[in-house]
């Protein structure tokens, strides 16, 4: 169960070798969190069993890794997320961590790429999302982490599709907000700008990029207040309401 | 035609109003609904809920079951020439008041609200200003009555079934739920407290007066700025009282000694942010201080504006704004004046202000195997969670705490660790016996009793 201050004691992460999802595990376990699974891609699994290896040296009881794959089809989700539940039992947060930033002149050259990338980062995260909301609900508490992006704010033509893709699964999220009030199930949606992550490693660092750490403390402390979006940096709020608000012509120009 | 409780899923929390979790809440219309929901209970378990004045997650339970014991709120026998009465388990202490203070008698044991059912006050056994004088509550429980998940225990005493009664004593509603409670009150000439109010600059002299001076008053209690440092070091107000004699009320009120009517009461309607910080404790602490007489006073007082002050305003805890706030109450034995003291410091330190911040002398322990009270200084706060660095700096204080031989209240508690927990109570596993035997598949349950690992 979470305290009244924040700490946690079980977290199942799904996308367990992501940069940004490591950073968060480690951030609970060093706030008390004694529970970590980590589900990851067969091809993932040495990279997820690293970061178990980390969370264990770093005070988790139990760190273990599990098989997950965004595209198998919703019964398999739900066979999934029935079998992690019934081994490990509550779990107070879930974090929806894995995603794509896809190659937008591919997926504007190549349609199958850009259904590649919704497949990952939206059916495959609604997919998972209905049946652990209706985990979360079901027990009563606990909070399913989301990671949108700053770029679901608007569309820009650098990766359009990434940005179609994180505005469906924000609208999702917000959406099951509001089914799961009074239930004492929440969710969490993190819209990050420029993460110093493998996802983002040989492009060039926008402005206000922050790294993993950074993203990882914004989210704990979203969890310890109960918030319902954060933004990292916090600054990004505003500045993605600026750009939103920019007239489409000039936004257009921007080498963004 | 069995009437059928009425059960909807809701979210609920406690007093502090932190971690709402949702629950099956049951409404029982008689008696035997109590014993439907029990026997309907499923995996994630049931537990009764009074009025939910616990701070923490004590009286909800995630995903499972809760039953409002409120709805169940009679007074069945009073026996006015000995002050025993019998009453359900869901009756509040306001109205357990209203019924017997015109028959001149009083609860045994007042905690600063009134607003709390006979059961919850059984599950907490909790204390008030008469502990160094009368115990706990518990310890003026004649008998109870009690649905365990393995049976019906009627007529539980201290004397007949000591184990059932001291693991429900203080056990946090995780035996069983009360359902009939008989009390042995305690005889009063007036609805009337004589009150000796003194003002004390330190903390130093406020727990030497107090060592001094307690033990020839029913009540006593002092409270103190948490805010005030150096010289000013816990300065204070000590409060001795007695229930006034008929012989020493005035006498335009002599007529109608025993006339008892709390206030009406005002209400704080919901706010998007705490308006309690820092600074507003601060002046609220420093007014308090600076208003209360330089010399020492003695008045009388009705019984709400002594006991109950805050009951003034419903619903206070919202001032604290939607993130809510944590009690944090402790109990050291004497001879750790100076964890208290370093305690003090410590918080006035952190900047965690609380602006009820109260020091009380506990009387020697019952035999409640949870039960909070023993011999030594108890001190409590009240403390916005957003505190920065709160979680670290209450996590150090229990590591003193528990160094010092004394415990945290699991009723005020929304944050220990597990193991400080334990460490704190010896007869913890004990208490884990007697409860296996009234619950063997454990389905009293609630989130305390998870986050705490204690079933
Ligand atoms: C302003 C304020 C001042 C307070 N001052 C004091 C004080 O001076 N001294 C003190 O000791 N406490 C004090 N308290 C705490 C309070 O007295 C306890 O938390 C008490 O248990 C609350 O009773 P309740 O009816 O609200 O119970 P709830 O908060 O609803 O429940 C508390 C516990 O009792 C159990 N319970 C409730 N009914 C039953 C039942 N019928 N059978 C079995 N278990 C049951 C619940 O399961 C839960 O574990 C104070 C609280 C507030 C808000
Ligand atoms: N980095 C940023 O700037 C940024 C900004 C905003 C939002 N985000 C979001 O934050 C989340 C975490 O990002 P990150 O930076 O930590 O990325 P990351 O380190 O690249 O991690 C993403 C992980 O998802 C995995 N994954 C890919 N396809 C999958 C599938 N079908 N099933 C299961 N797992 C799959 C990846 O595995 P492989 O490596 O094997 O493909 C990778 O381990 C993502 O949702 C991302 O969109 C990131």
């Amino acid at each position: 169960m979470q305290d009244a201050l924040g700490k946690v004691d079980s977290l199942l992460v799904l996308g367990g070798a992501s940069d940004i999802a490591r950073a968060t595990a480690l951030a609970f376990v060093e706030r008390g969190a004694r529970v970590v699974v980590l589900a990851a891609l067969e091809s993932d699994k040495a990279a997820a069993e690293e970061n178990a290896a980390a969370l264990r040296a770093a005070g988790a009881a139990t760190a273990e890794v599990v098989g997950f794959d965004a595209w198998a089809d919703p019964d398999e989700h739900q066979r999934f997320v029935d079998g992690v539940f019934g081994h490990y039992g509550d779990f107070d947060v879930v974090h929806l961590a894995w995603g794509v930033l896809g190659d937008q002149d591919r997926n504007s050259r190549d349609a199958r790429a850009a259904l590649a990338e919704l497949r990952t980062n939206l059916t495959g995260a609604v997919s998972l999302l209905m049946p652990i909301a209706n985990r979360l609900e079901q027990q009563g508490h606990g909070t399913a982490v989301v990671m949108s992006s700053a770029a679901a704010e608007r569309p820009r033509r650098s990766n359009f599709v990434y940005g179609a893709s994180k505005v469906g699964l924000d609208y999702v999220a917000q959406g099951l907000q509001d089914r799961l009030q009074g239930t004492g199930a929440r969710v969490l949606i993190v819209r990050p700008g420029f993460v110093k992550t493998k996802m983002t490693a040989g492009m060039a660092a926008a402005p206000l990029a922050v790294d993993a750490g950074d993203v990882a403390r914004i989210i704990v402390e979203g969890v310890a207040t109960g918030k319902e979006i954060v933004w990292a940096p916090p600054l990004f709020r505003w500045v993605m309401s600026g750009l939103r608000h920019m007239p489409r012509a000039v936004f257009r120009r921007l080498p963004i | 035609m069995s009437s059928e409780a009425a059960s909807r899923r809701r979210a609920l929390s406690g007093w502090g109003r932190t971690v709402p979790t949702g629950a099956d809440v049951v409404l029982p219309a008689v008696g035997d609904d109590v014993s439907r929901a029990l026997a309907a209970a499923g995996p994630r378990g049931i537990i009764a809920r009074g009025l939910g004045r616990s701070y923490g997650d004590a009286a909800q339970n995630a995903g499972g079951a809760v039953v409002d014991m409120t709805s169940l709120d009679c007074a069945v026998a009073a026996d006015w020439e000995t002050g025993v009465v019998e009453v359900d388990a869901g009756l509040g202490l306001d109205k357990l008041m209203e019924l017997v203070i015109p028959h001149g008698w009083f609860p045994p044991v007042l905690p600063g609200t009134r607003n709390v059912t006979v059961g919850g006050a059984i599950a907490a056994d909790i204390h008030g200003k008469n502990h160094h004088v009368d115990g706990s509550f518990c310890d003026h429980v004649v008998s109870f009555d009690l649905l365990a998940p393995s049976g019906t225990y009627t007529g539980v005493s201290a004397a007949t079934n000591p184990e059932v009664f001291w693991a429900t004593a203080g056990g946090m509603g995780l035996t069983g739920i009360v359902t009939r409670a008989v009390l042995q009150l305690v005889p009063v000439e007036t609805a009337y407290m004589t009150v000796a109010t003194r003002r004390i600059p330190h903390l130093d002299e406020l727990m030497e007066t107090m060592e001094a001076t307690d033990a020839g008053h029913r009540y006593a209690v002092a409270w103190f700025d948490s805010l005030a440092t150096g010289a000013n070091l816990g300065r204070g107000i000590l409060m001795h009282a007695e229930h006034t004699r008929l012989d020493d009320l005035e006498p335009a009120r002599r007529h109608e000694p025993l006339d008892y009517s709390a206030p009406e009461r005002v209400q704080v309607p919901p706010l998007p942010v705490g308006v309690v910080n820092r600074f507003s404790i601060g002046a609220f602490n420093w007014a308090w201080y600076t208003k209360s007489p330089r010399n020492p006073r003695t008045a009388v007082e009705s019984v709400p504006a002594y006991f109950h002050p805050l009951d003034g305003v419903t619903d206070w805890n919202r001032l604290y704004g939607p993130r809510g706030f944590l009690q944090y109450q402790f109990v050291v034995p004497f001879g750790a004046e100076a964890t208290v003291r370093y305690a003090v410091e410590r918080l006035a330190h952190g900047g965690a202000a609380s602006p009820v911040t109260v020091l009380k002398r506990f009387g020697r322990a019952n035999a409640g195997m949870l039960s909070f009270p023993m011999e030594g200084w108890t001190l409590t706060l009240d403390i916005p969670t957003r505190t920065r660095g709160l979680a670290a700096m209450l996590d150090e204080l229990d590591q003193h705490v528990l160094a010092a031989g004394g415990r945290i209240y699991l009723a005020k508690d929304s944050r220990v660790d597990p193991d400080v927990f334990a460490a704190m109570y010896p007869e913890l596993d004990r208490w884990r016996e007697v409860r296996a035997k009234l619950d063997p598949d454990g389905v009293m349950r609630s989130d305390l009793a998870r986050r705490l690992r204690l079933v």
